[in-house]
């Protein structure tokens, strides 16, 4: 039966695949030097800041798209796509309150299941909403300004707080860190910027939704995140985009500064449109994403990938200060023809470190999913710690699943444990569940949730729900 | 309640069962036994609807519809149960949510409500309690790392909490104790009444024993060979089953 039935629950509908009719002020494809000045322009940037970008292209220019991961696509042709573009009506006036909004654009959050009016919005949920290029609003900002809480777009910060983030950007992802997070550098339109203050514990979960409506444009935001000593603070993106045949580029950049005895907990829920069927369409994800810990200081990355038609993505921890910590919970699902190239990097800079690594992928379809994690322990990470846990779930047989470990050990006193599995949703589990009245369906979404309980049990209770019912739907007609 | 006529059934390509026929009405106990590779398993499976299990010709009806018509979840709904021989696990489906899923798409089905959470907790370690498991087993992985006797004993309580109409055990028997014999053996006659029939398969006359059976069949080579009351099975556990075959 199973992969009658496998194929009937896998079939997913992609629910966020609308396009919105909107002005939009796009800029011509094509990347040179002038695109980037231009773009700068249009942001009313300092000096320094172009500059930086200047140095950004200048080395992108140099690099070589890389090739190492398990993931096959034709070259991205970079001239083809258009840096920028946001809906005429931010362009010409900033809206200053949500009154001021394109209703279009509201309705379009509205849609999504994102109400951007505060009194709407989700309790205890502060939202940075990002269509296209740029930042449309940031809520509930009076009230978390009260706990000294910065949370605005990455534009709005090279503005307002300059010394920070000239102080911080690309501290954790160097600009010629690789190919895509220069090319970031050199063309990020927007993003999202946190600094919370000494000792505070942020009052509100912070999240920022990405949006991509625009035909062939690229949205490549940049997230700058600080908790400054003793400070805590846990942060959810979002992401979706329209169904087109045509392939689109995300190439993301996220920084995570935490100090001295700081937490940061950074959760994603990824469901860009992953293709159709046939692997037409999709988004390219390309993201590089990274924190630092100083001492005692701990950060959390919790993802959970569903969309993108490819996938590249390893966010990683310097644990850098003595005592730190680092945790890494994962779930990938791939369908159709999906492929994913993720995992994590765990360096161990300092003494007594410890990370955790949990990765659950999930492959059905005609998909390919890989794993790829680096654990190293440096000379001086005297007494370090590291767990993996690397589970594969197959469902169907024309899926892959890879696992990619490596693990580097320059200090005898470290300690380093991998532990992976490889298991299929088994004609027995489904006849058992059958046969218990279950549809198959239910079934395999059971199954599935099972697997993935240790990563949802770290996602923010409001979002573990969705998670849940977000993998149901991108099983859909994966089980017959 | 069940009308099983002449049936054929096929697994990957290969002929099990040829010609069997047998009737079931409510509220009897029957017993089938026969060797090793005789289709007792097969037979189970058939009536339940496991996928790949193929049938070439015959009938079954099952409360006056065709039964083989129906789809592997419509037969639960229906009534039918499957107590496993090899029950599998679940890892991280915690045996509650799987429990309340279960019941709720059979309530559903018959047009009922689900349960609320707190009414159902009750009735499940109740049950938990009936097959002597420990409450703490329903918040565990579906069978995940039970014993095998335990394992048995979680198929008797899905057994309780979803009152089919005709519960089918496989050898639920079969690698129990004498103490959890009779514990499984307490609640099938708990759960003995007018409207519901057992099919219990097995090998050994131990079981019949605690369960007695109003019929013994007899299954060799895909068919009934011989039937008859509970003395039947005492005869074969003294002459072995040579004797059948050989009269068969």
């Amino acid at each position: 039966m199973s992969q009658e039935h496998i194929d009937k629950a896998i079939k997913r509908e992609y629910s966020a695949g609308f396009t919105t009719m909107i002005e939009s002020e796009t800029f011509p494809p094509g990347l040179s030097e002038d695109v980037v000045r231009a773009l700068s322009a249009k942001k009313n940037e300092p000096e320094w800041m172009l500059e930086w970008r200047l140095e950004a292209f200048r080395v992108w220019s140099e690099m070589a798209d890389p090739n190492w991961a398990h993931v096959d696509y034709p070259p991205v042709d970079f001239q083809a796509i258009s840096y920028y573009s946001s809906p005429k009506s931010m362009e010409e006036k900033r809206p200053k309150s949500l009154d001021e909004v394109d209703p279009e654009l509201l309705e379009t959050y509205e849609k999504l299941g994102i109400p951007l009016h505060e009194q709407a919005a989700l309790a205890g949920v502060a939202v940075d909403v990002v269509f296209d290029s740029v930042s449309v609003t940031t809520t509930f900002r009076e009230k978390l300004a009260e706990a000294g809480v910065l949370f605005c777009s990455i534009s709005e910060a090279i503005q307002e707080y300059p010394d920070l983030v000239r102080k911080y950007l690309g501290t954790v992802v160097p600009r010629k860190d690789n190919f895509y997070a220069a090319l970031n550098s050199a063309v990020f339109s927007d993003g999202s910027f946190v600094y919370i203050p000494k000792g505070v514990r942020c009052p509100m979960e912070l999240s920022t939704y990405f949006r991509i409506n625009e035909a062939n444009t690229g949205q490549f935001e940049r997230t700058l995140i600080i908790a400054d000593e003793g400070s805590h603070v846990s942060y959810l993106e979002g992401c979706t985009a329209p169904m087109r045949d045509e392939n689109q580029l995300h190439a993301a950049v996220v920084e995570l500064v935490a100090l001295d005895d700081a937490e940061i907990k950074y959760s994603t829920v990824q469901n860009w449109y992953p293709g159709d069927d046939e692997g037409k369409g999709g988004i390219y994800n390309f993201v590089t994403k990274r924190g630092l810990a100083h001492t005692n200081a701990k950060i959390s990355w919790t993802q959970v990938e569903t969309g993108s038609a490819i996938t590249w993505k390893y966010p990683s921890c310097i644990l850098r200060g003595d005592n730190s910590v680092g945790e890494f919970y994962s779930v990938a699902l791939t369908n159709n023809r999906q492929q994913a190239d993720t995992g994590t990097k765990m360096i161990h800079l300092g003494k007594n470190t410890k990370s955790t690594i949990i990765s659950k992928g999930i492959s059905a379809g005609k998909s390919s999913n890989a794993y790829r994690g680096l654990v190293r322990m440096g000379p001086r990470a005297q007494g370090a710690r590291n767990y993996t846990q690397c589970d594969s779930l197959l469902i169907g047989d024309a899926c892959a699943a890879h696992t990619f470990p490596y693990i580097e050990s320059k200090n005898p006193s470290a300690v380093v444990e991998h532990e992976a599995t490889t298991s299929k949703v088994s004609d027995d589990q489904l006849y058992l569940c059958l046969q218990r009245g279950l549809d198959a369906e239910k079934a395999v979404s059971m199954i599935v949730n099972g697997f993935c309980k240790e990563v949802f049990k770290e996602l923010p209770m409001e979002f573990a729900v969705e998670a849940g019912k977000l993998l149901e739907v991108s099983l859909e007609g994966s089980v017959g | 309640m069940l009308k099983i006529d002449n049936l054929h059934a096929q697994v990957e390509g290969k002929d099990i069962l040829k010609g069997l026929t047998l009737e079931v009405k409510p509220g009897e106990v029957h017993a089938i036994m026969g060797p090793n590779g005789s289709g007792k398993s097969t037979l189970g499976h058939v009536l339940a609807g496991r996928p790949g299990y193929e049938v070439s010709a015959g009938t079954v009806q099952f409360e006056g519809k065709d039964l083989l018509d129906m789809e592997t979840e419509e037969r639960a709904h229906a009534g039918i149960f499957l107590a496993f021989q090899y029950p599998v696990e679940i890892p991280g489906v915690s045996n509650m949510e799987f429990l309340k899923a279960a019941v709720d798409t059979t309530r559903e089905s018959l047009g009922l409500e689900p349960l609320d959470t707190v009414s159902f907790m009750k009735l499940a370690r109740e049950a938990s309690k009936a097959v002597d498991l420990d409450a703490s087993f329903l918040k565990r992985g579906v069978n995940e790392g039970f014993s095998g006797g335990e394992k048995k004993r979680n198929e008797l309580l899905q057994m309780m909490l979803l009152e089919p109409r005709l519960c089918i055990m496989d050898e639920t028997d079969s690698g129990l104790d004498i103490d959890a014999l009779q514990v499984v053996a307490n609640g099938v006659n708990a759960m003995r009444n007018e409207h519901r029939s057992f099919v219990l398969v097995t090998h050994y006359q131990r079981l019949l024993n605690f369960i007695e059976p109003d019929y013994v069949h007899v299954l060799s080579g895909g068919r009934i060979v011989r039937s008859g009351d509970k003395s039947l099975a005492l005869e074969l556990e003294e002459k072995g089953y040579g004797w059948i075959e050989d009269v068969a």
